[in-house]
């Protein structure tokens, strides 16, 4: 039989071909990562250190002023110098940096093989920020992005000294708490060593890596002319009964504030992550309900959630979620703007939990947050704040959770049920 | 040389291999020794009536092989010989040859003919052999010619217009050309012989009567003749003539229509009643009118109101009348229908072009088709049962939706039934219409399939899949595309979680089945599971994927035990190989996508990779594909881990990457050298002297396929931008190559769209090669990079103002110029200052539509910002 004429294909044929297709699926995914790898070492190398205000003698300025005092000098004048340029980008600089931070998730459930797949920690009570060091200052900032200290430091290329150990443009970034009481920097991460980029290595890794690197540099030292605060490492368990147990009363030389759980195959990501959490009852912290903006308790739970353009609250998770939503008139009432950050209470008889979604019921509106915040609340918090008021998830959950791990091999952790 | 030849050429073809082999070695030293002589030695052999018949064959078929080759590297070569041979001595070879298109042997005329097409190829566009096409027509012209002659000289135009460029040709030599042809094809004047030479030599002409199709009086001549010879008495002249009419409908559409009405009867006479070869081309006729209007409509698509293009609606308008015709082929089909791909018969091509005027006509065509499909699929006999539907089946693509969901919705239920038929012919088609039901109507939103009759189609595609074979392979179709309707819809795609075990055990001993004729059908199976799998929702399935990956796993290893005998069995289990790779590929890649099942793959990363060894040990080039990209998109997952396994792998790498003559596998090979290095980051150094000297002599080889060029250039960004300022030592021969290719790229003429893609692939490769470079040294050696500042603002200027330019050059360049300011800093203030294109570029990113372009365009502007003001 006669094949076809060329560039007739019949239409009855098998229609399968799946290796061009596998070709340009690895070819697609391979761009993709090199214009990942790139833009990250783009982002990482420049923005973070060459966008930030230049001179390491420019005199500190609190976040909130600085944005509308350089606005201004914008108006007045018109040739850009390199230090009001880089002040006016000093909002997006902090935008970024509000980014990078990895933001553990509130334990609202024991996660499973808490044992064999997860560190522990006691988290030191602070200030959490983002400590960069490079081309001869250390610049610690906060989580929405603003400048805490600007300092000299025995981290890499931290200080102005002779550092034979590699180019001065090397930086090192490092996840910090500050401790006031004792003006320590407590490290419970490691990003950046020396320009070389742990974000994609596992937490094993980079715990290693900070232990063995942290002290090389003595960092730890106790304070002096180059080196204004001390970093300290924080003593990190594996998530075993006898670890467990040191987190949640041991002694630290920090005030506590509930204990961090990091997953040891996770890399550092940013943003909100399953993948570390957090988890507090009244032994191991000061402050495990919420406080509104007088610092007291109040009688019903508060949440500080975003408005949204059609007038829905959302959390600050990606993808948001929608928890309640205000009507116009109380939105035009009280001047609130999309992307403001607002404070709601919630009647607790009126909340729910069904199908493992939180409802919310009628919101009570408070007011806004004051300017510092930059975040809504994350919906890992609100249900870990509302069970913490009505069926907290016990010390004793975890304690079960690890010796029922232990003694079943292999067979699924056991859920915590919870209430709503 | 006063060797005896013709000895020579018949001991060439002794069946004494000893023999054979050493009298080609004599000629091909007789060819290195003396190429000129040579090839007068052939010629004199070809033309010599009194030498055998066999010496005489094989003479013209080197004389052909010594001026054409396939490979265009080589067809290069063979030119500049030609050209270079002594002009007497070509001279008296072309002499030669005309004079062998009168001799009696008819072979010997066929091979002249031939081969003196191909000196033509290589003279005629230089100029040379003017008097060639004036010396075949005084063949044709001078009355006593003997039909032979006449027969192989029309032979010897047509074969010339086929190999030369109309260009280069004069508009008289075409003319000549055209009337010589024409008058070859007079009923009255030529005997069969003369009048096949003479149609086929039209159909080769066609191309070169572009004036004379637009005058109307040659036209309306030419056109009359071509019908008149559509209706011969030989069936071969018939073909031939309708051959040439499906030519003309594809070049020249736009003059058809004063004939359109004469071309339909007959064509819808010859389908219904000629010879199957002559009415398959009848049926071709309207399939290249379906193509002519589907582009047309395509291209008006996008276009304002008041487009030049002519568009005739010529299926439209004949569509009450060609239906019916083509719905009758349907009926034909043969006894004992061969199942094979390659099927081509009276209903296969009258379904193909059912399918074209469906697609060209939309909704129109499904009144006029459904009432066939009503009366006759629910007769009992096969013929009725099956062109029913196939009718339905060929209409799927083309009408809307709307038209088609309520008709499949309806007719589904039967289809499913009729899977249960007793002729195969008949559940054959029915599981190819329900793989393109499911291909082109069925998605996540769509209503064609439900939690109602999902699970009745599951079953019926389980049990149907062990059917025989050609059956089976349909409907690894079937489940193919209804799982390819669930990819990308995120918990949607759990609706087949339910069914997800029983159609991979399925897959699986579908691969088993030892029934299959060919590999197909296990290729089938192993292809629909990796679309399953894409499609399967992770986490949700994870562990059960990781079964899968085991098995596979298994199946891999037990390649390796196959008894090899033959090279059929050499073949064999290499698309085996290939196809086990393929799946683990796909698995991993789905695997990483999530946290919780990316330890399924790393738990048997060492496994995998001493499998993919085993593999490459076996040697084959699609394997050596399959397993690298399965390797690239293992090494992704593993990251620094896969430091563990480069020793070992190297070996493989590195031949992968040396193998230019199979540009796939170096092309895909370059690629995993990426994923290496972003895996392995600066533990890549050990590997890079090896990687690098290989990469380089890739460019600078002739034979390299230019599409694997680009890649390269890229891969040197990854390196780069992986080992940091260790890359110093590359950087005085990757730069000039990656600044010639900068200037070949604004050298090169965009004559076609192939072209103006590969020129914006090869900018974009130098751009990231930059991008990676830059990136790489600006934390201590930047200052390298000074130098090559101010032409790489030149060659980012050029490809600025350059209309062809895509997004993705866009993209590349508009980072490396934030690159370049970022790791130079100060030192460009002048050079930015001096070049001003660069806000205009970024003005046209911020307008992009593109979130990702803006963002980078934002951070570029924020680099160039810092230098000028420093």
């Amino acid at each position: 039989m006669a094949p076809p004429p060329d560039h007739r294909l019949p239409i009855k044929r098998a229609a399968i071909s799946d290796q061009q297709r596998r070709r340009e699926v690895a070819l697609r995914l391979q761009a993709d990562r090199r214009s990942d790898a790139q833009n990250r070492a783009r982002q990482l190398a420049s923005s973070v250190l060459s966008l930030g205000p230049e001179p390491a003698t420019e005199p500190e300025v609190e976040p909130e002023q600085e944005m509308s005092e350089a606005s201004g000098q914008l108006a007045g004048r018109s040739d850009l110098d390199p230090v009001r340029a880089a002040r006016l980008r000093g909002p997006e600089v902090r935008k970024w940096f509000a980014r990078q931070l990895m933001l553990p998730e509130w334990m609202v459930d024991v996660p499973p093989s808490l044992d064999r797949d997860w560190y522990v920690f006691p988290r030191p009570s602070g200030k959490r920020c983002f400590v960069v060091s490079s081309n001869g200052t250390t610049i610690s900032r906060l989580r929405n992005g603003s400048i805490l200290h600007r300092f000299p430091s025995n981290l890499p290329n931290g200080a102005r000294t002779k550092d034979v150990s590699g180019p001065a443009s090397s930086y090192s970034i490092l996840d910090c708490i500050f401790h006031e009481p004792d003006e320590t920097y407590y490290v419970i991460d490691m990003v950046c060593w020396r320009g070389y980029s742990l974000y994609d290595c596992t937490a094993e890794f980079r715990f290693f890596w900070l232990n063995s690197k942290l002290s090389e540099t003595g960092a730890s030292d106790p304070p002096s002319q180059y080196h204004r605060y001390r970093f300290n490492v924080v003593q990190i368990y594996e998530c075993n009964l006898a670890g467990l147990q040191a987190s949640y009363s041991g002694q630290v030389p920090y005030v506590k504030d509930g204990l961090l759980f990091f997953n040891k195959h996770a890399h550092y990501q940013a943003g909100n992550t399953p993948l570390a959490l957090v988890w507090k009852d009244n032994v191991c912290s000061q402050y495990v309900l919420d406080t509104d903006s007088k610092g007291q308790i109040p009688s019903q739970q508060q949440v500080v959630l975003e408005l949204q353009n059609d007038g829905n609250l959302t959390t600050s998770d990606d993808p948001p979620v929608a928890l309640g939503s205000l009507s116009r008139d109380l939105i035009a009432q009280s001047g609130l703007r999309v992307g403001n950050l607002v404070r709601v209470a919630i009647k607790d008889e009126r909340m729910r939990l069904v199908d493992g979604k939180l409802d919310l019921g009628e919101l009570q509106l408070v007011g806004k947050t004051n300017h510092s915040r930059a975040f809504a609340d994350t919906y890992s918090k609100v249900l870990f704040q509302h069970a913490a008021r009505h069926a907290p998830l016990r010390i004793e959950d975890l304690v079960a959770s690890i010796q029922s791990n232990s003694s079943m091999d292999n067979s699924q952790a056991l859920d915590v049920e919870m209430e709503g | 040389m006063a060797m005896e030849i013709t000895q020579v050429l018949l001991a060439a073809q002794s069946p004494d291999g000893q023999v054979r082999t050493a009298a080609e070695s004599n000629l091909k030293q007789f060819q290195e020794q003396n190429l000129p002589h040579f090839l007068l030695s052939l010629s004199a052999e070809l033309v010599n009536e009194q030498k055998p018949p066999e010496s005489r064959r094989l003479a013209g078929i080197l004389l052909k092989n010594s001026l054409d080759a396939k490979d265009s590297f080589r067809k290069e070569q063979l030119t500049k010989q030609w050209v270079t041979v002594d002009p007497a001595i070509k001279s008296q070879i072309k002499e030669a040859l005309l004079t062998t298109l009168a001799s009696q042997v008819s072979d010997a005329r066929s091979t002249a003919s031939q081969v003196i097409a191909k000196v033509a190829s290589i003279e005629i566009p230089r100029k040379e052999w003017q008097d060639l096409i004036g010396k075949l027509l005084a063949n044709m012209t001078t009355k006593e010619t003997p039909a032979s002659l006449k027969q192989a000289t029309l032979q010897s135009l047509g074969y010339v217009c086929e190999e030369v460029s109309p260009s280069d040709l004069e508009q008289d030599q075409v003319n000549a050309i055209l009337t010589a042809v024409v008058q070859g094809m007079n009923q009255a004047e030529h005997g069969f012989e003369v009048r096949l030479a003479a149609i086929r030599a039209l159909y080769n002409a066609l191309d070169f009567a572009q004036t004379n199709f637009e005058n109307e009086m040659e036209r309306n001549y030419i056109m009359k003749v071509v019908c008149e010879t559509a209706v011969s008495k030989e069936p071969e002249i018939r073909q031939a003539a309708f051959e040439c009419l499906v030519s003309v409908a594809s070049i020249y559409y736009g003059v058809l229509e004063p004939y359109m009405q004469t071309l339909f009867n007959l064509t819808a006479n010859s389908i219904r009643g000629d010879e199957e070869q002559v009415a398959l081309q009848a049926i071709e006729f309207w399939s290249t009118v379906c193509d002519e209007e589907i582009a047309i409509q395509e291209e008006c698509a996008g276009a304002d109101e008041g487009n030049s293009v002519l568009h005739f609606r010529f299926v439209e308008k004949a569509l009450h009348v060609l239906v019916p015709v083509l719905l009758e082929t349907l009926l034909k089909q043969e006894e004992d229908q061969d199942q094979d791909d390659g099927m081509w018969n009276l209903s296969m091509a009258g379904g193909t072009c059912l399918g074209l005027v469906a697609r060209t006509v939309g909704d129109a065509v499904v009144p006029l088709v459904m009432p066939f499909v009503q009366a006759n699929i629910t007769k009992s006999d096969w013929r009725s049962h099956e062109a029913a539907t196939f009718a339905f089946g060929s209409i799927l693509e083309g009408p809307s939706v709307e038209k088609l969901a309520p008709m499949v919705h309806n007719g589904l239920d039967f289809l499913l039934s009729a899977m249960k038929d007793p002729s195969s012919h008949v559940r054959d088609t029915t599981a190819w219409t329900l793989s393109r039901i499911f291909e082109i109507l069925h998605s996540p939103s769509g209503t064609i399939i439900d939690q109602s009759n999902l699970p009745k189609i599951m079953t019926v595609l389980l049990e149907s899949i062990r059917d025989v074979p050609n059956v089976a392979e349909k409907v690894c179709g079937a489940i193919y595309f209804l799982a390819q309707g669930y990819e990308d819809a995120g918990s949607a795609s759990s609706v087949l979680t339910p069914y997800l075990g029983n159609i991979i055990t399925a897959l699986l001993s579908t691969a088993d089945r030892a029934d299959a004729s060919s590999n197909r059908l296990w290729s089938s199976a192993y292809e629909t599971l990796n679309e399953v799998v894409r499609c399967s929702n992770i986490p949700e399935n994870a562990n059960m994927i990781g079964q899968l990956l085991h098995e596979i796993l298994k199946r891999l290893g037990q390649t390796m035990e196959l008894e090899i005998v033959s090279t059929d069995d050499k073949e064999r289990q290499s698309n085996l190989q290939a196809l086990l790779c393929g799946v683990i590929q796909v698995i991993i890649q789905t695997l990483n996508g999530s946290e919780e099942s990316l330890p399924v793959i790393l738990q048997s990363a060492d496994q995998m990779m001493v499998m993919f060894l085993r593999v490459f040990a076996c040697h084959s080039s699609t394997v050596h594909e399959e397993a690298m990209l399965a390797i690239g998109a293992l090494a992704y997952t593993t990251g620094q881990e896969f430091a563990k396994y480069m020793p070992e792998f190297y070996k493989y790498l590195e031949r992968g990457l040396q193998n230019f003559e199979e540009y796939q596998v170096c092309s895909i090979s370059v690629g995993v050298v990426g994923d290496i290095c972003r895996a392995m980051d600066d533990k890549v150094l050990p590997y890079c002297d090896g990687i690098m000297s290989v990469l380089l002599k890739d460019l600078s080889n002739a034979l390299l396929h230019r599409s694997v060029k680009p890649p390269i250039f890229s891969c040197f960004g990854d390196i780069a931008l992986a080992i940091g300022e260790q890359f110093e030592k590359y950087l005085p021969f990757v730069i000039p190559m990656l600044q010639g290719a900068a200037e070949l790229s604004t050298q090169i003429e965009c004559t076609d769209e192939d072209t103006e893609e590969y020129v914006n692939q090869l900018r974009r490769g130098i751009f990231e090669a930059y991008s990676g470079i830059l990136q790489g040294f600006k934390n201590a050696k930047a200052d390298l990079m000074l130098p090559h500042a101010g032409h790489l603002l030149q060659f980012t200027e050029a490809v600025f103002k350059d209309k062809n330019r895509d997004e993705g050059v866009t993209k590349a360049a508009v980072a490396m110029l934030g690159d370049l300011a970022d790791a130079l800093g100060p030192n460009l203030k002048l050079l930015f200052k001096d070049c001003t294109f660069h806000a205009e570029f970024l003005g046209e990113c911020f307008q992009s539509d593109d979130d990702q372009l803006r963002e980078t365009a934002t951070w570029t502007q924020g680099m160039i910002r810092r230098v000028l003001v420093s």
